[in-house]
């Protein structure tokens, strides 16, 4: 069967199941199970509205549950054998890992993502929806720079081996370099600094998000607020840093960490640039070096960034339950 | 605010130009790869992307026509033009090897010779030597050579010499028997054509891998959103117990890595029979695109006016009838940003589709083909890569410049509270 038949089956099955079990189940319960004509019209109602909610919920109950609850503790058991899952080494894989130099070199890369790139990311983004709030083209400047968030890492890895290509015909930096006379340099095996060139990668592409949602909060700030510090004679960086920054400061937080998670996911670029040699590896693509054939020490890792998220998931819980 | 008092001129210029610069800088890299992906590869390893409307001087290795050989003392002799009858085109250098196509310059002779020179033991011996000399003169010898052997004399090998307009004459040791290789450093207009795209779309089972992207994305976009519409408005208007701490939990699941479900969720679908397979990885798909889904439809939903709602309800209508009447129709902004989202992330997704699809070439999808055949496979041919990083993200890019509006709105329903 061809790909393009079976995926639009796929489709009509999936979609069509999908409709039918809610159409299906809704129509059983109220003609079937609790039909509202007999005698307790009143209880049946009511016993229908109780099971109403969960008819909706069951899918993505069960979805959420089976992909993304259930790893949580199965990830955590399987981390606890060896390589083939058949001999409980209790904490031997994690015990291992952490007296090994790649891991301890991806876990220190990994720190320097989770710092350098939402910093980076945000910092670029609130300077461009800063600057961008008065001009005339602004809008046309937010799409270009917001543009690489729609590119796949694959994509924006193979975009800027282009511009870190060691061949000074291909790297525009190397060409630069060149033209002031310097001797070509591979950025991807420089120690230390590779891991900053990669990781600028992720600042191109995440940028755009913040500056969206940084734009949108600085536009949503008063205008009295400002025209007093002009009439106080605060000057424009004041403006800008003494009012304005504080204002915003929660939506701020929230871009940090929302592009913190996304760099603790990411694996797609360290993988496409370098494949992690020259010490670059970071937590997920360290994994990827044991997927497939050592599940123990994988999940082992996967463990080791669900440890790290977890303070961050928690605070988001309790800002959830805050605001219901 | 351009009403704002006190806002200086000078500094507009200073904000125009640095949000100038900061695009160029967003930009650049992409415009390299487009260019690149439409140039010509030999140009594209010669002169950088930027010089890509410029003519190149490029290398070419020719082999003139066989014509008259002639006999010239012990050489045997070709001559003719190296651009052939029409004659037009300039060498700026040549050599006679591909290893150094550039040797010398034009309106000279180049040529390897056979220096003769005596061993320790007095035993005569030759080495191969190569330079260039004017046409009308003859080579300079060095005295020893390399071992620091006293050269006594020489003799030609072979030799060419090369006029700037493509003449050239060719001498020979040996009665040639094929025509010679030349090595000609020309300058190439540049040269823009569609043959990487070509290239990468026939011969190298990228349209099979675009097909594949296709059958992942769409139905891991579309069930999705239906499950999480219905779990959405569960949690925005139905009562039931432990509907917050549903919700709560939702936004908990939001920041799992979606690492740990690899080798658990791979497990299972191995018994249950699934395997890595396209049913697998539309349902791993479902499961990690669910929580952001539930997120942004409910607190879209929430918004919506009670008024309707409740009066429908009053009306008779069930649940499921509100919900497909009119929380449905009304949401559609939600419902387009997050299928662009949803769209977004499993087109442009590497990892899950390394995971959960078989891992030989009919199942790649464009991502696993680019990063783990193309880059191996064609690490050095740049323009082949372009090529098929375009394919590749020419689809997000249309539908981002597209749906912009909402995906923007999605991201501020999603993010800011």
């Amino acid at each position: 069967m061809s790909p393009i038949v079976q995926g639009i089956l796929t489709i009509i099955i999936g979609v069509g199941g999908c409709i039918g079990y809610f159409y299906a189940s809704n129509i059983l319960l109220d003609r079937v199970i609790f039909p509202p004509k007999t005698d307790d019209q009143g209880r049946n109602i009511r016993r229908a509205t109780m099971v109403r909610p969960w008819l909706f919920l069951l899918p993505a109950i069960l979805a959420l549950g089976l992909y993304l609850v259930y790893p949580v503790v199965g990830s955590f058991l399987r981390s606890l054998y060896n390589r083939s899952g058949e001999e409980f080494v209790g904490l031997g894989n994690y015990v291992q890992m952490f007296s090994e130099h790649g891991f301890r070199v991806a876990l220190f890369n990994n720190f320097l993502w989770v710092v350098f790139v939402p910093a980076g990311a945000t910092f670029f983004g609130l300077l461009v929806a800063q600057l961008t709030d008065r001009l005339k083209w602004g809008n046309i400047a937010k799409s270009l720079i917001f543009m690489p968030m729609a590119i796949s890492f694959v994509g924006a890895s193979l975009i800027w081996k282009f511009v870190y290509a060691a061949d000074p015909d291909i790297g525009i930096i190397n060409a630069i370099r060149d033209y002031f006379g310097a001797a070509p340099v591979d950025p991807m095996q420089i120690p230390f600094w590779n891991n900053f060139f990669i990781m600028f990668i992720m600042v191109w592409m995440q940028t755009g998000f913040a500056m969206v949602i940084l734009s949108a909060a600085l536009r949503g700030i008063p205008e009295e607020t400002i025209e007093a510090a002009i009439i106080d004679g605060a000057n424009p960086f004041q403006i800008f840093f003494r009012i304005k920054v504080p204002q915003i400061a929660g939506t701020i937080v929230v871009v940090w960490t929302t592009i913190t998670f996304l760099t603790l996911k990411v694996f797609d670029i360290v993988y496409t640039m370098t494949g992690g040699n020259f010490d670059t590896e970071i937590l997920p693509s360290y994994m990827m070096d044991y997927m497939f054939r050592d599940d123990g020490r994988a999940t082992a890792v996967a463990f080791v960034i669900m440890v790290i998220v977890t303070p961050v998931m928690i605070w988001n819980i309790r800002q959830a339950r805050r605001e219901l | 605010m351009d009403n704002i008092a006190g806002k200086k001129s000078g500094l507009s210029i200073v904000t125009n130009l640095s949000v100038l610069a900061l695009v160029v800088l967003w930009l650049i890299p992409t415009i390299g790869l487009l260019v690149s992906s439409f140039r010509d590869r030999e140009q594209i390893s010669e002169t950088g992307w930027w010089l890509a409307l410029f003519p190149v001087e490029q290398a070419v290795r020719i082999t003139p026509e066989m014509g008259d050989v002639t006999q010239e003392g012990d050489l045997y002799v070709v001559s003719g033009n190296v651009f052939g009858a029409d004659g037009s085109g300039s060498v700026a250098a040549f050599g006679i090897t591909s290893r150094a196509p550039g040797a010398a310059e034009a309106g000279q002779t180049y040529g390897r010779l056979k220096l003769e020179v005596l061993d320790e033991d007095g035993e005569p011996d030759t080495e191969n030597y190569e330079t260039a000399w004017p046409v009308d003169g003859t080579p300079e010898i060095p005295e020893t050579d390399e071992d620091g052997r006293a050269v006594q004399g020489y003799t030609i090998d072979r030799a060419l010499t090369m006029q700037p307009n493509g003449d050239y004459v060719w001498r020979q040791a040996s009665e040639p028997r094929r025509a010679p290789a030349l090595y000609v450093v020309s300058t190439q207009p540049p040269d823009f054509g569609l043959q990487n795209y070509e290239t990468i779309l026939t011969s190298n089972n990228m349209d099979q891998a675009f097909i594949n992207t296709l059958t992942v994305t769409i139905p891991a976009t579309v069930i999705p959103i239906l499950i999480a519409a219905f779990a959405a408005y569960a949690l925005a208007w139905m009562e039931f117990p432990g509907r917050g701490w549903l919700v709560a939990i939702v936004v908990g699941l939001l920041v799992v890595p979606l690492q740990l479900a690899l080798v658990p969720m791979l497990t299972l679908h191995n018994k249950i029979g699934i395997g890595q397979s396209f049913v697998g990885i539309w349902l791993a798909h479902t499961g990690f695109g669910l929580p952001l889904a539930v997120y942004i439809l409910r607190n879209y939903m929430v918004g919506l006016p009670r008024d309707i709602i409740e009066s429908a309800k009053v009306d008779g209508a069930t649940d499921f009838q509100v919900f497909t009447r009119i929380v449905l129709p009304l949401s559609f902004p939600a419902l387009a940003s997050f299928a662009i989202f949803q769209f977004l992330w499993t087109w442009n997704d590497l990892l899950v589709a390394k995971v959960f699809l078989p891992s030989n070439s009919e199942s790649w999808v464009m991502t696993v083909k680019i990063a783990d055949d193309l880059l191996g496979s064609r690490g050095g041919d740049w323009g082949i890569l372009a090529a098929a990083a375009f394919v590749s993200i020419a689809v997000p890019l249309l539908v981002f410049f597209a749906m912009q509006k909402y995906l923007v709105r999605g991201l501020l329903a999603g993010s800011v509270k």
